[in-house]
């Protein structure tokens, strides 16, 4: 038995891009080696969606209103069973807050190995991937022993177009294996952010600071530059957790993805999460005191020395005008 | 200021004997009116207390409201703070421990130097900060600060590992006294920010290139030096400060020195206050002092045709007394001109570096109408210098940025004297 | 997440936090002579920046509802030591260093040498950081509960104790959260505390050093079961497409100008 299975993940009625990238990749190992691609997907509702999986040859999907929101316990134990079914070797899950709780659950149950953080995914001579470790400043390369495996994949890691099309995209239907009401966990609802604030992923000039900016009360000085510019002031992670700025303000793959016209960002290491969040940014300017900081391989521009002596030479020549 | 015509005055709290003679003087009548006596008591001193019962807070409530100290506080020309003020404040409930007060202080000791009560904010601010910090209540930019220190063994967070790789690719020697085994004559505390920082760097090159100049035997310890920990000690870290300073001493205790030289002013206050008592008696001195007694073995040929003014550091001059050495070397300098600003020696205007300032701009910035290091660089400026002369690590990257933040880029450039003597040297 | 539920219900809980280094980011990663692995030689290591946020939510649980924290650290780095520590003086009840001088081991083998110390104990609760950054086979949140049959969540944001139950908030991204009741026991992968994780006193830590509270278990290191294997590591080139503007401060400022307004912005 073989064959290639992709976790679908979707939120509020779509399915992600993270997905449709997971089916290119699935697809171009299908190419090489002759494997069907199924795709699965399990949620309240979700046989519309499952038609548009066009990289998929067979959809597997499991629709019950228990499943309405995503439900950690549940959804790892009907993915299992779907894997199960589907007779798949090679198991590709989204390295996303969602896919944490399948990839980990599915390699404790299968019994079968599990690489994460991986760009890539080979099956010729033996299953091997590329993975991102050390957030992003170590690349290694992998192999797995024997011929099954899951991988929990990056999100941008390939395009996503390449996922639209090119299966069979045949809809089964399968009946709920686990009872919702059985499980340990209960969701109760979703929470969107609060509205409010600046809509980073609508601006055209983002200035984006990162653990470099030190301590809360140097923001202003981002902000300074942001105003200078006509922009607003937006952070990675570590800022956000640290309470500095709202959520709102968060680029990266657990914030908001942007697309501004000028990206400028100071002290930001560039973690993949964060990269995932801006890397089709216009123009990319990158800050950073560490000549090695990823965030240098997206960038377009990039300058290593202290944001701090930067910084008000910038404001200076911008808000003289 | 004219006085109210008619002050609030209760009747009733007038006393006026008619006729009273004490010690044969006639006073009687109006000459006796006393108003009821006003007294501390009617003030809730349960914060000033706070305070005076801490070892080393005593001092503080010996204040009577003089307010010499505020005349001199470096802080109040840009805000409003001093000794005084904040014993005000805790009269009328102000809970110093949790109040940014608590950390504007630089512990310049200008306040100490006029104060006729010696109300000592060097023991009463470290004390409070102490018990700030036990119960976790500190600023952010400096709680960072704090961790790496502990972990990396400098304020900076660089890696420790590399604090000698600024004698990489120099043009002169600068040995570890680790690979030495013999005793050296000068063992070189190179300090935090002369190792990591690009201008302190550019100092310590320079100096090794002077000390080299002058055929001095010398090591530096690399990779196993840490932070003095004076600075943690005034800023309330005295866990850390135990930390480095047992660190430290047990190094240093395992090499033979006659002398151990300091570019930092804070390390020499250190080993000369603080560390013998914990078994860490060395000869310290300053590279300043080093450098003077020697004045005449240096051959300065070169011509310096800048305008210098001289900042003194608070740690050298108004702790320790060393006013002289570094205006010596400037004057030795040929060609150049030494001009001094009006707030010099014992009235020394602070960087705001001391006392843990260096790594609280974020909460100056909130507090005052100007760091005090862009005050003291106008007060250059003014003096028509085109050079600023420091002695202190901590001051030359503070007053290149207030250079720029205060638009003198260009008219003034701030050097170590180690730079001035190098090029004097044609080194 | 309102710390009501807080209030509501709860009788303490006792919760257990999985501690584990990693090399410390601040670092330059070097590798190996053979480009097999990094150079762990002289490789400095931190608590895992995940694990502090679990340490503070679960001191912020137990402040707010009772019950005890109880901290497991792998032995696999000598920082180790402070880190119990630390956790100690920060208000853990117990510290225990699981094995010592252990050496690199996969998640599956962290999650072998986590899932035998728990189960000689009770606990209502079982937090560690969601991830880390060398965890290449997984996460061990997760694999510890499926190897323990418990329930789990992960990217959690908050948690509040209730009574046999605890309430969390998932993050998922663009800010959307949701919200799950779960039966205790469970585990939980924490990606955020409430709050940073706070400041301990040197002079704190240093007493429990003295005080020497910390247990150490006689643990071998498992045989490695991921059944992944790194051939070789290299570090990515940095600045790949990236024009790197030469020159100071100044300098550079005036050439970033040129781009932002060549891009029709600043004008």
């Amino acid at each position: 038995m073989s064959g290639i299975f992709v976790a679908g993940e979707h939120l509020q009625g779509e399915v992600t891009e993270t997905t449709f990238e997971l089916l290119a990749i699935a697809r171009g190992l299908a190419a090489t080696s002759g494997w069907q691609v199924t795709a699965g997907l399990v949620g309240a509702g979700v046989s519309g969606m499952a038609a548009g999986l066009g990289g998929a040859d067979r959809i597997l999907t499991v629709d019950d209103p228990g499943w309405e929101i995503f439900n950690p316990e549940g959804q790892s134990a009907v993915f299992a069973s779907l894997v199960a079914e589907s007779g798949a070797t090679v198991v590709l899950v989204p390295y996303t807050s969602t896919g944490m709780d399948i990839s980990s659950y599915l390699a404790e149950s299968l019994g079968i190995p599990l690489v994460s953080f991986c760009t890539s995914v080979r099956t010729e001579g033996g299953l091997t991937a590329t993975c991102r470790l050390h957030a992003g400043k170590i690349e290694a390369d992998v192999a797995v022993d024997g011929d099954r495996a899951i991988f929990a994949i990056l999100s941008g890691s390939a395009s996503a177009d390449g996922g639209r099309s090119g299966g069979a995209a045949v809809v089964e239907e399968i009946p709920n294996p686990i009872d919702p009401g059985s499980l340990r966990t209960k969701a109760l609802g979703l929470a969107l952010p609060e509205g409010g604030d600046v809509d980073i992923t609508s601006e055209e000039v983002l200035v984006v600071v990162g653990r470099g900016i030190e301590s809360a009360d140097n923001i202003g000085e981002a902000q300074a530059l942001a105003d200078a510019m006509g922009g607003s002031v937006a952070a990675s992670r570590p800022i956000i957790d640290q309470g500095w700025l709202p959520k709102s303000r968060q680029v990266g793959k657990s914030g908001l993805t942007v697309k501004p016209r000028i990206y400028l960002s100071l002290g930001v290491s560039g973690a993949p999460e964060h990269l995932e969040g801006m890397k089709d940014a216009e123009t990319i300017i990158a800050i950073n005191s560490d000549p090695q900081a990823p965030i240098f391989s997206v960038a377009h521009y990039g300058w290593v020395g202290d944001l701090f002596d930067l910084l008000p030479e910038l404001v200076d020549r911008l808000a003289g005008d | 200021m004219t006085r109210p015509s008619n002050p609030k005055v209760e009747p009733e709290r007038v006393r006026e004997i008619e006729q009273v003679v004490i010690e044969g003087m006639d006073i009687s009548g109006h000459w006796n009116r006393m108003f009821e006596q006003r007294v501390i008591f009617d003030y809730d001193v349960t914060q000033l207390d706070r305070v005076t019962e801490l070892d080393g807070g005593e001092s503080m409530g010996w204040c009577y409201q003089c307010a010499q100290c505020i005349a001199v506080c470096p802080v109040d020309h840009v805000g409003s703070y001093g000794p005084r003020k904040i014993y005000r404040n805790l009269q009328v409930g102000m809970d110093l421990f949790t109040d940014a007060d608590l950390w504007l202080c630089t512990t310049c000791g200008n306040c100490l130097r006029v104060c006729p009560k010696e109300v000592d904010m060097l023991q009463i601010m470290p004390a409070v900060r102490k018990e700030a910090v036990l119960v976790g209540n500190v600023p952010s930019e400096l709680q960072d600060v704090f961790e790496k220190t502990a972990r990396y063994g400098n304020p900076l967070g660089m890696n420790a590992k590399r604090r000698a790789a600024w004698t990489r690719d120099l043009d002169v020697d600068v040995p570890l006294i680790s690979e030495m085994n013999r005793k050296v004559d000068v063992l070189w505390w190179v300090s935090d920010y002369p190792s990591y920082h690009p201008r302190g760097i550019d100092a310590s090159r320079a100096l090794a290139r002077v000390l080299h100049h002058l055929g001095v035997d010398f090591a530096i310890l690399g990779a196993e030096e840490r932070h003095d920990g004076d600075s943690m000690l005034r800023a309330g870290e005295s866990g850390l400060f135990e930390m480095l300073a047992e660190q430290n001493i047990e190094t240093l205790n395992r090499y033979e020195f006659d002398v151990l030289l300091t570019t930092d002013p804070h390390a020499y206050n250190a080993f000369l206050h603080e560390y013998p008592q914990r078994g860490g008696s060395y000869n310290a001195v300053h590279y300043t002092q080093f450098l003077a007694e020697r004045l005449d073995e240096l051959g300065l040929s070169e011509k310096v045709d800048l305008n210098i003014t001289f900042h003194d550091p608070c740690y050298l001059g108004r702790h320790n007394g060393e006013y002289e050495a570094p205006r010596q070397l400037i004057n030795a300098l040929p060609g150049a001109q030494f001009t001094e600003m009006w707030r010099v020696k014992e009235n020394g205007y602070c960087c705001g570096g001391g006392g843990g300032g260096m790594w609280l701009d974020g909460l100056a910035a909130e507090n005052q109408s100007m760091r005090l290091s862009e005050k003291r660089v106008r007060e250059a400026v003014e003096t028509g210098a085109d050079t600023l002369c420091v002695v202190c690590p901590y001051e030359v990257s503070r007053f290149e940025d207030a250079v720029k933040s205060t638009n003198n880029d260009g008219n003034l450039q701030v050097l170590d004297i180690a730079e001035l003597l190098a090029h004097a040297l044609g080194l | 997440m309102s710390n009501a539920d807080n209030e509501r219900v709860g009788r303490g809980m006792n919760i257990v936090v999985l501690l584990r280094p990693v090399p410390d980011p601040v670092e330059e990663l070097e590798l190996n002579g053979d480009g097999s692995d990094l150079d762990r030689d002289y490789l400095g290591y931190v608590l895992n920046e995940f694990d502090d946020h679990a340490l503070e939510e679960a001191l912020l649980v137990k402040e707010e509802t009772g019950g005890t924290v109880t901290v497991l650290g792998l032995g696999t780095a000598d920082e180790m030591d402070q880190v119990l520590h630390t956790a100690l003086a920060k208000g853990a009840d117990s510290a225990v260093k699981l094995g010592d001088d252990l050496g690199h081991l996969s998640v599956s083998a962290q999650t072998e040498l986590f899932v035998a110390a728990l189960s000689d104990r009770t606990y209502d609760l079982v937090v560690t950081g969601v991830q880390a950054a060398d965890d290449l086979d997984g996460q061990v949140a997760v694999r510890v509960a499926a190897r323990l049959g418990l329930p789990q969540v992960s990217v959690v944001v908050g948690v509040a104790a209730g009574d046999g139950t605890v309430r969390v908030t998932k993050e998922f991204w663009g800010g959307i959260t949701a919200q799950y009741d779960i039966d205790t026991p469970a585990v939980l992968g924490i990606q955020a505390a409430r709050q940073a994780p706070r400041y301990v006193a040197v002079s704190l830590i240093r007493q429990a050093q003295q005080s020497g509270g910390l247990t150490e278990e006689d643990r071998d290191a498992p045989e490695d079961s991921s059944g992944v294997r790194i051939i070789s590591v290299r570090i990515p080139d940095a600045g790949g497409g990236a024009e790197m503007i030469p020159g100071d401060e100044s300098s550079a400022a005036d050439r970033i100008v040129e781009i932002i307004r060549g891009a029709g912005v600043g004008s």
